[in-house]
């Protein structure tokens, strides 16, 4: 797709500017009140030879159709912290393997430490905290939250008992001897748990998509075939990153190179994410999304830069990891809040549907 | 598993009720409402909702805004100016029929108001019902939606799901009645269970909101629109009726004068679920990815 036609992807329009378009819904009765209710779509072009007219759409007084979700901070925070475990997880069990004990012990730690503010994040956004175990009363294939809950109810616990045993063990010979046989049993569970944790742990990293897209957001909806990409992409390159800020390079190596592939599938499909979604891309571009995201492509692909180049220093191993940490978590953020601003804006609900009539494709077509 | 999409008869029975009641729902007739607002009032009454503000909106008469958690039945008011039929200007000659007969009824007025009572869907096929993660959201007998209000924990995930945007998570001071939990319409399933009509439809002085089993208001509504078309009310169509659509069909469903993105609803609404076997498919493609890229990591390389 040239540069010319994903803007035109990116703006609602498919067809060539010589060949223009209807407005999407030409309001009928023309007057003050009904123009009130009548916005445009789009940016007006300087260039004369692309003037198109521009899409206008009904709707009542300007307010929202559908309802932003009443989730804050904590939502994208756990977005980001449960990629983190999940990345940090699987390089601890690596790491375990393949003899690498410092990065086994940073990453196994990660994972408890990211889970445990995980777990509060999502405790304390609930309207309700103290019924939080009202989650385990049922198991819902529909409801993709029902599913992360379960998920989370299994990789929580190895992940847990992973870390623990790497923060008790050494303080063991400090302990009252009554507390070593436990720390002891602990140790020996925690090679198991780890790898336990580390089957468990992608898809505590790809669900989390799913729970944004399978909503009527329309920046999250129409971004359903590509955004567990992302989130992967994000959770490899965070979990890569905090990787080579914890291990020395010796150890480092699997990190840098999880870090860097993660990055690269990250940009990569988000950029395929955008050209496929038509006008709602554009929170993704404008507003607090826009600036998130922007910083979210620059921080990670500056960390990408440095973990291929500087990644055998130590300094510079850090600091590109620190980058791709940050990248991660503007991408959380970013979508979190493209999304929400999507919803506020009923152009965003009516017109990929009017548009989605237009083609002969409604859901009752 | 239940049906994620697509008509849908039973949908209590499909939710695994043994004895399921004949299907219950609204038909709301926007053609004949006067926009009194008596089904907002005798909705709150009935069921104890708390006032959402008094609030001056300058969105004409109505100062309400928009259903929330505490507005299950909202009136909207919308005002039209008509487009003329002609150019032609009335000399104002003697005829023998009387004054703006042989007009359409739609450029008869220079001006329209459009009064719609808007309230939950009760969808066959429920966004707010399929992601919620405790139960507490759940089909009755009557294949109506509703909250479980001592169940819900708040998790707020019904807000984004619904594609009509109806239910919300109540705000206020902890401590007062609901507050951080999930509220909408229950089509008055206590009145229901008592045989009674919803108060909404009960107080409405006109019957423009019309109660009774689904398959007999669909009828009732198609006879209703060919009506307004042969009296020239060629822009009268149904909303949400159809078992075809996005949501496998309302359970309340209207009847608009204009195209429904004017009244503030969605012009081709679809439920989130139907989709979300080809979601869950891609997550465990990244999933499978994600494990791959993990392996590879360690396996390839130096150091």
């Amino acid at each position: 797709m040239s540069q010319h036609q994903a803007e035109l992807a990116a703006e609602g329009r498919t067809q060539h500017p010589e060949q223009p378009e209807q407005p999407v819904q030409a309001v009928s009765p023309a007057d003050g009140a009904v123009d009130r209710r009548r916005r445009r779509v789009g940016k007006r072009r300087r260039d004369e030879h692309q003037m198109v007219p521009d899409a206008v759409f009904t709707s009542y007084y300007g307010r929202p159709i559908v309802k932003a979700s009443p989730w804050e901070a904590d939502i994208p925070a756990y977005l980001f912290l449960g990629g983190v475990a999940a990345g940090s997880s699987l390089l601890g069990a690596g790491a375990g393997l393949t003899g690498r004990p410092v990065l086994r012990r940073a990453g196994r730690i990660s994972a408890l430490g990211a889970i445990s503010v995980s777990f509060a994040a999502l405790v304390h956004d609930l309207g309700r905290p103290s019924r939080f175990v009202n989650m385990l009363r049922v198991a819902k294939p529909t409801s993709p939250m029902s599913v992360g809950t379960w998920i989370l109810t299994a990789y929580g616990p190895l992940a847990g008992a992973a870390g623990a045993a790497e923060l008790l063990t050494p303080l063991a010979s400090r302990l009252p001897s009554a507390a070593r046989p436990p720390i002891r049993l602990l140790g020996r569970l925690a090679g198991p748990a780890g790898l336990g944790a580390a089957v468990v742990a992608p898809a505590v990293a790809s669900y989390t998509a799913v729970l944004l897209t399978n909503t009527s957001t329309p920046t999250w909806s129409a971004a359903r075939k590509h955004l567990p990409f992302v989130f992967v992409g994000s959770a490899a390159a965070a979990s890569g990153g905090l990787g080579m800020m914890l291990a020395p390079v010796s150890e480092a190596g699997p990190a840098r190179r999880l870090a860097l592939g993660g990055a690269l599938l990250e940009l990569g499909v988000e950029r395929s994410m955008e050209a496929s979604m038509g006008i709602t891309a554009e929170p993704l571009h404008q507003g607090t999304g826009g600036v998130l995201m922007r910083a979210s492509k620059t921080l990670t692909a500056l960390g990408a830069i440095g973990s291929l180049f500087g990644g055998r220093n130590r300094l510079a191993a850090a600091l590109s990891g620190a980058c791709l940490m940050a990248g991660s978590a503007c991408t959380r953020f970013g979508v979190f809040e493209a999304g929400q601003a999507s919803a506020r804006d009923p152009k965003y609900t009516v017109v990929p549907q009017r548009q989605r009539i237009e083609r002969g494709e409604s859901a009752g077509a | 598993m239940p049906s994620l999409s697509g008509p849908l008869h039973d949908p209590a029975g499909d939710a695994g009720w043994q004895e399921s009641q004949p299907r219950k729902g609204f038909f709301t007739d926007t053609s004949i409402c006067i926009g009194c607002k008596a089904c907002e009032v005798a909705c709150k009454e009935w069921n104890g909702v708390p006032d959402d503000g008094f609030n001056l909106l300058g969105s004409s008469y109505d100062n309400t805004g928009s259903l929330s958690a505490s507005t299950w039945r909202h009136v909207a008011f919308i005002e039209q100016a008509a487009t003329p039929a002609s150019n032609t200007v009335s000399l104002g000659m003697p005829t023998t029929e009387r004054p703006g007969a042989a007009m359409n009824p739609e450029s008869a007025v220079d001006f329209r108001w459009l009064m719609s009572s808007d309230v939950c869907k009760h969808c066959t096929h429920a966004g707010c019902l399929d992601v919620c993660p405790t139960g507490s959201l759940f089909r009755t007998e009557f294949g109506t939606v509703v909250v479980q209000e001592d169940i819900c924990n708040g998790c707020g995930y019904c807000v984004p799901a619904c594609p009509f945007g109806v239910i919300d998570r109540r705000i206020g001071e902890q401590g007062q009645k609901n507050v951080g939990i999930a509220q909408k319409c229950t089509l008055c399933y206590d009145r229901l269970g008592a045989g009674n009509t919803p108060a909404c439809a009960q107080a409405c002085p006109t019957q423009s909101i019309q109660f009774g089993d689904l398959d007999e208001l669909r009828e009732r509504a198609a006879a209703r629109v060919e009506t307004l078309h042969a009296q020239g009310v060629s822009k009268a169509r149904l909303y949400a009726d159809s078992p075809d659509d996005g949501v496998g069909g309302a359970g309340a469903f209207f009847l608009l004068l204009d195209e429904p993105e004017v009244y503030g609803f969605p012009p081709d609404p679809v439920v989130p679920t139907r989709d979300l076997p080809q979601m869950w498919r891609h997550a465990a493609m990244a999933a499978a990815g994600l494990l791959a890229g993990a392996v590879a990591a360690f396996l390839g390389g130096r150091g």
